[in-house]
């Protein structure tokens, strides 16, 4: 008989997240685990009956933590569906608020879910203890206030552009409804160059261009030997995830790993993140009729589905079922989605090195999460200046009565699609994948267990210190829970 | 102050978007916001610490009277379905449906604060037919009674506190927490439908930079012109009770300012408005949903009026995504 127990409510996390673990006989190791989302909300079925643009004024909703990608998604699914091009305007505009409210989601997750878990008594012996608990410790560590008004400062680049954040409308399948004065050019720049300089002050101790050109896993440690661990933020992390080999936890070695990118970001020439898969150890073609949800293991009716003719409707006493979350995989294959997958499948060169070396793990999601956000901020500096304030933001829409859509994107936390059915000028079906079902799915058809239930399985469950270790793999992927069950 | 008072935070039915919001405070921040109001914060699902702190443990202090709750405030609607259960929601450790623990909390707690228009009324989930069977905590859209009952109050002897809008704007939320620690919130400083009047004895309208426009009904007619968004493109600002254009968001935004329309999301219902969001439902080319408490012919005589009074470089740019013809040409032209 082996003991079950439960880790819920997971804190600082977004949304609701129960963890069950089976531990094997000897109680010396956790045999496998059960990842349940326990909030029921069914935002596709708000949707259906509705006119195909009532789902910019819905979508956003599903999520206030990815909001935009929400809505980035749902007008590239209109887009799709009525056949129209975007504005190139409207594209710099939609990429630059897309990209801030992935860097406020990195920054938050850095600062306020992640590093406070190393704030535990069970560390107080480490070296960096004392640094950590100072600056780190939830709600009254010293580095919380600086980067909450960092952050608060960086999105007034939302007050400018979206109106608002979350819950912008500004997102249209032509562009977006805000044009973008010379000055407001200005202003914006004015923006970035602030968030530059806190970036470089605090988080990396560094320039944003030395960090995004960290080219390979040994530039990286000969930047560690270069700088003290109480040099800048990004140091301490390197510290402590050496001391506690974080490379060693969370996830596959390198040629095991599967993993999954959306398209994101379009330019005039092509676009930013090209998306596509890594599977069977090499980089390939994104297809999305591959994508197929699974439903044994959720409360939910039906056996399994495309996106394309899903269905959301709640079992609640199914038998077996232990989540709301469906699991979607790709031709039978579970994907981890994130920072990590769509810097890898985009051929970039610390990503590549780090993941073919020690594969997907705690140490690699942060640090490349961490790549991201300073390579992001430059790109949106390079967004900004391309605005051509007299060409045009947003094209004309006409809608055709009847047809079907996909929207891809990427969010902070990895893949998000939409698939959209028109009948007589409505909406009959709407599904949504996001991407923390991906990477927190409950077991498949076939029984395969998800991302993190794989990551959990094996691990050690004795000292405390060993406890604390699971809460790291957890929250090394930022699972976002809204989005997940929606 | 010598007290600290201790404020609790759950999300229920919700999008966790009230909380992304409340993170953009400034001056102060969030967590200086709290320490300057006292605040202890016993439990935020997103924040707060788990070293130290354990949820259930802290729900039963709450529940024998160890700990005395001073601030509770929910996000997000409570879900009652399927048939009145509440298992869409349950709250993982304590296997208890989310509405049964804010049930029982409200019944401890000083104040009781909805924060968004979710909690509060139901919001965008009580949509399409309230499939989830959703309702605000003292409401269902308009409807008094909601989760806890028409005639619940704190132990304050105050309602539910509605901070609505989808989301609430930081300063809404902190503001309210402020005044209340400081005893300067009452009954009065609520509005008909339990809002703070602070924000709500403003119109959406005031202040909308798109005022010239709406003087002379000269109407953008797709998304990104210049020109006012109530003849065509749906915006409520002229009947939503928020002051969105006078505060701002992220330090410069409003709904209207960035090209698009309010939608009235710090009112009961919201949700559904009966027509696509964003399009004008007309009756004879006329607006259906007018200035509330101005009489319509009034208010037809008057726009048909400044309609033909409208000068050439309002009517053209009110169709242009730049303006083409600046206060400076159109003086020169004279």
């Amino acid at each position: 008989m082996t003991r079950k127990i439960s880790l819920g409510p997971l804190n600082r996390v977004e949304g609701d997240l129960d963890i069950q673990l089976s531990l094997d006989e000897n109680e010396q190791f956790i045999a496998s685990a059960q990842v349940k989302s326990t909030l029921y909300r069914g935002f596709e079925n708000l949707l259906t009956g509705k006119s195909v643009m009532d789902a910019l004024a819905i979508t956003p909703r599903v999520c206030g933590i990815c909001s935009i990608s929400q809505s980035v998604a749902s007008a590239k699914v209109i887009a799709d569906f009525a056949k129209t091009p975007m504005a190139e305007n409207g594209q710099r505009v939609t990429n630059i608020l897309l990209a801030s409210e992935i860097i406020a989601d990195i920054l938050t997750h850095f600062y306020l879910f992640f590093m406070p878990d190393f704030a535990h008594p069970s560390y107080e012996k480490m070296a960096w203890s004392e640094e950590i608990n100072t600056n780190f410790t939830a709600v009254s560590g010293t580095r919380h206030g600086g980067m909450l008004k960092a952050r608060a400062e960086f999105l007034h680049i939302m007050g400018i552009l979206a109106g608002k954040w979350p819950h912008s409308m500004v997102f249209q399948p032509g562009g977006v409804s805000k044009t973008v004065s010379i000055s407001e050019q200005m202003k914006l720049l004015g923006i970035v160059a602030n968030f530059k300089s806190y970036l470089e002050q605090v988080v990396f101790g560094d320039s944003l261009e030395a960090i995004a050109n960290i080219q390979n896993q040994t530039e990286l440690e000969n930047w560690q030997q270069h700088h003290a661990f109480n040099h800048s933020d990004l140091s301490l992390f390197l510290v402590i995830s050496d001391s506690l080999n974080l490379s060693k936890f969370g996830g596959n070695d390198g040629s095991n790993s599967q993993l999954l990118a959306f398209p994101a970001f379009e330019q005039e020439n092509g676009r930013y993140y090209q998306g596509g898969v890594f599977l069977d150890n090499k980089i390939q073609a994104l297809a999305t009729d591959n994508i197929i949800e699974h439903h044994q293991f959720a409360k939910l009716h039906g056996d399994q589905f495309s996106p394309k003719v899903g269905i959301t409707q709640p079992d609640i006493y199914k038998e077996g079922a232990y989540t709301w979350c469906k699991a979607p995989r790709y031709n039978n294959n579970v994907m981890e989605t994130g920072s990590l997958a769509r810097q890898f499948i985009n051929g970039e060169s610390l990503a590549t090195s780090l993941v073919n070396n020690t594969g997907t793990n705690i140490h690699n999601r942060m640090i490349l999460r961490l790549v991201e956000l300073a390579k992001l901020t430059l790109q949106i500096e390079t967004w900004v200046t391309d605005i051509v304030p007299k060409n045009p933001f947003c094209y004309p829409l006409e809608l055709p009565k009847e047809g079907q859509g996909i929207g891809l994107s990427e969010a902070a936390r990895g893949s998000l699609g939409h698939w959209m059915t028109v009948e007589n000028g409505k909406i009959s079906n709407y599904q949504l994948v996001a991407p923390t079902s991906w990477n927190f799915s409950p077991r498949d058809n076939q029984g395969t267990p998800g991302v993190l239930e794989q990551a959990l399985a094996n691990i050690p469950y004795q000292s405390t210190q060993d406890k604390q270790m699971l809460q790291h793999i957890i929250r090394s992927f930022d699972p976002c829970m809204l989005c997940t069950v929606h | 102050m010598d007290k600290k008072l201790n404020l609790l935070w759950l999300q229920s039915g919700g999008c966790g978007g009230c909380t992304m919001s409340l993170l953009n405070a400034e001056q102060p921040s969030l967590f200086d916001a709290f320490k300057n109001s006292n605040i202890n914060l016993l439990w935020h699902a997103s924040l707060s610490d788990n070293a130290s702190n354990n949820f259930v443990d802290i729900i039963n202090d709450i529940t024998t009277d160890k700990t005395q709750l001073d601030l509770l405030c929910i996000e997000g609607a409570a879900i009652t379905g399927p048939e009145g259960t509440g298992g869409f929601h349950m709250v993982s450790g304590m296997d208890i449906p989310m509405v049964t623990l804010i049930e029982q909390l409200s019944q401890k707690a000083q104040y009781t604060l909805a924060i968004g228009s979710c909690t509060a009324y139901g919001g965008m989930s009580r949509s399409n037919k309230n499939q989830i069977e959703v309702k605000g905590l003292q409401y269902i859209a308009s409807q008094k009674g909601g989760l806890l009952g028409r005639d619940y109050v704190s132990k304050s002897d105050m309602p539910v506190i509605n901070v609505a809008g989808c989301p609430a704007h930081p300063e809404w939320i902190l503001h309210t927490i402020q005044a209340i620690t400081l005893n300067k919130f009452e009954k009065d400083d609520l509005d008909s439908v339990q809002r703070p009047r602070f924000y709500t004895e403003h119109l959406a309208h005031h202040g909308c930079p798109k005022n010239e426009y709406y003087e002379y009904k000269a109407s953008a007619d797709a998304p990104g012109q210049a020109g006012c968004l109530m003849e065509n493109l749906g915006c409520k600002a002229t009947q939503a009770a928020a002051d969105c254009n006078i505060r701002l968001w992220n330090g410069h935004g409003s709904c209207p300012k960035a090209g698009y329309a309010c939608i009235n999301c710090t009112a009961p219902g919201f949700e559904e408005p009966g027509h696509t969001f964003c399009q004008t439902p007309k009756l004879a080319g006329i607006p259906i949903g007018l200035p509330t408490d101005m009489p319509k012919a009034w208010f037809i005589a008057l726009s048909s009026l400044s309609k033909a009074a409208t000068p050439e470089r309002i009517k053209t740019n009110a169709r242009s995504e730049t303006i083409k013809i600046s206060p400076d040409m159109a003086k020169n032209k004279k």
